[in-house]
């Protein structure tokens, strides 16, 4: 089986007016199947832009990367698109649910990229949802939902199209303890018994503890273990 | 693609009744923009059918060369009875064309009034006119008849009431019609009558004559131009009419479109304002379902359909406005030539409420796309940052 993530001297720079600024400098990382991977580093130290660059959400400027065995650096931003929409589920700080519609049809919007009939996805957003443990709430909408049942749709909405990859940037980062610790256990069931790869940025040493495996990151750079050489 | 473009479109339009307050500045913006064109340009196409449609093919204005007002000219009554004898006039009614000071009704201003004066056989050759209350002038008394604009717009002028002109008092004796046209503006009276009153002896300013058709108005122009007896020119009324309203419709217009486009440049700021918070407030929102999958494509499409929508909102409200407000509404016009009131109606056609609808849209894909793009190009991972 293919490893789920491979980078090899990733490289990412911005470019802000005439200065470069780099930030991440030569990642070298293997991620397979089936890991719950926690990534932690101090604010600033390019967490969400590593992960982002995993996610397909951006174009690395240097280095390789392939995510389920599809290299991504050459992608057109089209090509990018579709590839996320079969291949990465993704959970954000702040839920993103979009406001106006209920947790069902935001559960649903993934899947109007796919060639599924009407009732399918309705079927398949019900389903979904009852994994995450919200069927009773599918009619609410975001407003009427607390932060933690925000998540749980929004795990249920990265869930849907049935990716084999997760990545999740602070999931946890706007919910008080116990709040946290459901959607970590939520995270770890669907690691375990949904064979979801998952990749988490946080800040919280306690979040980490309930991947299987933790690298952090400094000044744009791997730090620990886990690195490659 | 499609259903991706309609749920989001939908969803968009969905969210609107929550942004009730911003989104109202395009939708008056945009309202009073049609309003104005429309409304303007209504007048201009009213003006042009109340003066075109007094003029008919088959009847000729006999006037002095050179001159566009029906004010200059001297005709003597020999003059008159020659031309009446020639083989292409078929009915001729000596006119002279005066105007006269009265106070406009409801208020202490006074305007100019054409006073006509004809030859019974004037309403033979302008069979629309029709005398619509009291009875026609008496030849040789000091007798009117008033068009039924003339009497709205003007106080004293109902049927029994004297008017005062120079040293004489005249009666009206009767209300007219004229088929709509600028005639129902004006006072008539005995072609003798007028002439006396305003010290001209017998000579009448114009001729009004009926022929068989423009060929022999124009058969006719040749002869007297060539006849040095006459220092006269015949014009079809078709012509003369069109040449008279063409100076004012070319004024309203350039003056409607010119506040139109002023009023435009102002809506597309306020649209682009709108629309851009509108995008900003959503840059998360975008960039989210960008993320998950979706293309430009929806993402411009529905901003656009979004903005559109708003746009036709106003441009129906503003159009629908001066339809219900203007259309039939009566105004009176100066006509600086013959310093005169001409009467016409607004006429808010199917064309100008479909014109003010096409500028609606205009904006509305201005203030549109620009915002579209933006929200296209701005990329994801900026976006989800929310800055
Ligand atoms: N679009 C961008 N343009 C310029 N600089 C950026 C951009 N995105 C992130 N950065 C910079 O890159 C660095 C790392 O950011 P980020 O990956 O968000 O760090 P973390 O998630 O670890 O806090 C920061 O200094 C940030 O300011
Ligand atoms: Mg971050």
């Amino acid at each position: 089986m293919t490893a789920a993530v491979v980078c090899r001297g990733l490289e990412k720079t911005y470019v802000k007016g005439r200065e470069q600024v780099p930030v991440l400098t030569g990642i070298n990382l293997e991620i397979e199947q089936g890991d719950f991977l926690a990534l932690m580093g101090p604010s600033g130290s390019g967490k969400t832009t590593l992960l982002n660059l995993i996610g397909g959400l951006d174009h690395p400027t240097g280095g390789e990367i392939e995510v389920e065995g599809q290299s991504l650096g050459g992608m057109s931003n089209k090509a990018l698109a579709r590839w996320r929409s079969e291949n990465v589920g993704f959970i954000f700080q702040f839920y993103n649910l979009l406001p106006v519609l209920n947790a069902q049809r935001n559960v649903e919007l993934p899947l109007l990229l796919t060639k599924l009939s009407r009732k399918q996805r309705q079927a398949n957003a019900e389903t979904a949802l009852e994994i995450v443990g919200l069927a009773d709430r599918a009619r609410h909408k975001p407003g009427e939902l607390s932060g933690g049942q925000q998540q749980r749709v929004a795990i249920a909405r990265a869930l849907v199209a049935d990716p084999r990859l997760m990545v999740c940037d602070e999931p946890t980062g706007d919910l008080d303890r116990d709040t946290a610790d459901e959607i970590l256990e939520l995270l770890q069931m669907l690691n375990a018994d949904h064979g979801k790869t998952i990749i988490m940025v946080t800040h919280d040493p306690r979040a980490a503890d309930h991947a299987k495996r933790t690298l952090h990151m400094d000044k744009g750079k791997l730090v620990t273990a886990g690195a490659l050489a | 693609m499609f259903s991706q473009v309609r749920e989001i479109t939908l969803m968009n339009i969905r969210n609107l009744p929550s942004r009730v307050g911003s989104s109202s500045v395009i939708v008056v913006g945009i309202a009073g923009v049609v309003a104005v064109l429309v409304g303007l340009l209504s007048m201009a196409v009213g003006f042009d059918a109340a003066l075109k449609g007094a003029g008919k093919p088959d009847r000729a204005i006999i006037m002095r060369e050179g001159t566009s007002s029906e004010m200059n000219g001297n005709m003597t009554p020999e003059q008159r009875a020659i031309i009446k004898a020639m083989p292409e006039v078929e009915l001729g009614s000596g006119e002279t064309y005066v105007v006269a000071a009265i106070k406009k009704a409801g208020t202490d201003i006074d305007a100019n009034v054409v006073v006509r004066g004809v030859e019974q056989t004037a309403f033979d050759i302008r069979d629309e006119v029709q005398i619509v209350s009291g009875r026609g002038f008496e030849p040789g008394k000091a007798e009117i008849i008033v068009g039924v604009a003339a009497a709205g717009q003007f106080e004293g002028l109902s049927v029994g009431s004297f008017l005062p002109v120079r040293d004489r008092d005249w009666q009206v004796v009767g209300h007219f019609t004229a088929g709509g046209t600028a005639l129902e503006g004006e006072i008539w009276g005995d072609l003798d009558t007028v002439n006396s009153t305003f010290r001209r002896g017998g000579i009448s300013s114009t001729m009004r004559i009926r022929v068989a058709g423009e060929a022999e108005a124009r058969s006719l122009d040749r002869k007297l131009q060539d006849d040095p007896r006459f220092d006269l020119m015949v014009k079809p009324e078709t012509e003369f009419y069109a040449s008279q309203s063409e100076q004012r419709t070319a004024l309203i217009n350039g003056f409607g479109l010119s506040v139109g486009i002023i009023m435009a440049i102002g809506a597309i700021f306020a649209a682009l304002n709108t629309m851009y918070s509108a995008v900003s407030t959503r840059t998360v929102e975008i960039a989210t379902l960008r993320a998950l999958g979706f293309g430009n494509v929806p993402v411009v499409v529905s901003v656009m359909t979004e903005a559109l929508f708003l746009a036709l909102l106003g441009g129906s409200l503003g159009a629908g406005l001066v339809w219900l407000v203007f259309d039939g509404y009566s105004a009176s016009t100066l006509n600086q030539a013959s310093f005169s009131q001409v009467a016409f109606d607004f006429a808010v056609t199917s064309e100008l409420l479909t014109m003010g609808l096409s500028w609606a849209i205009g904006l509305g894909i201005i203030g549109g796309l620009f915002p579209a793009i933006r929200a296209a190009r701005l990329p994801i991972t900026t976006a989800l940052r929310g800055e």
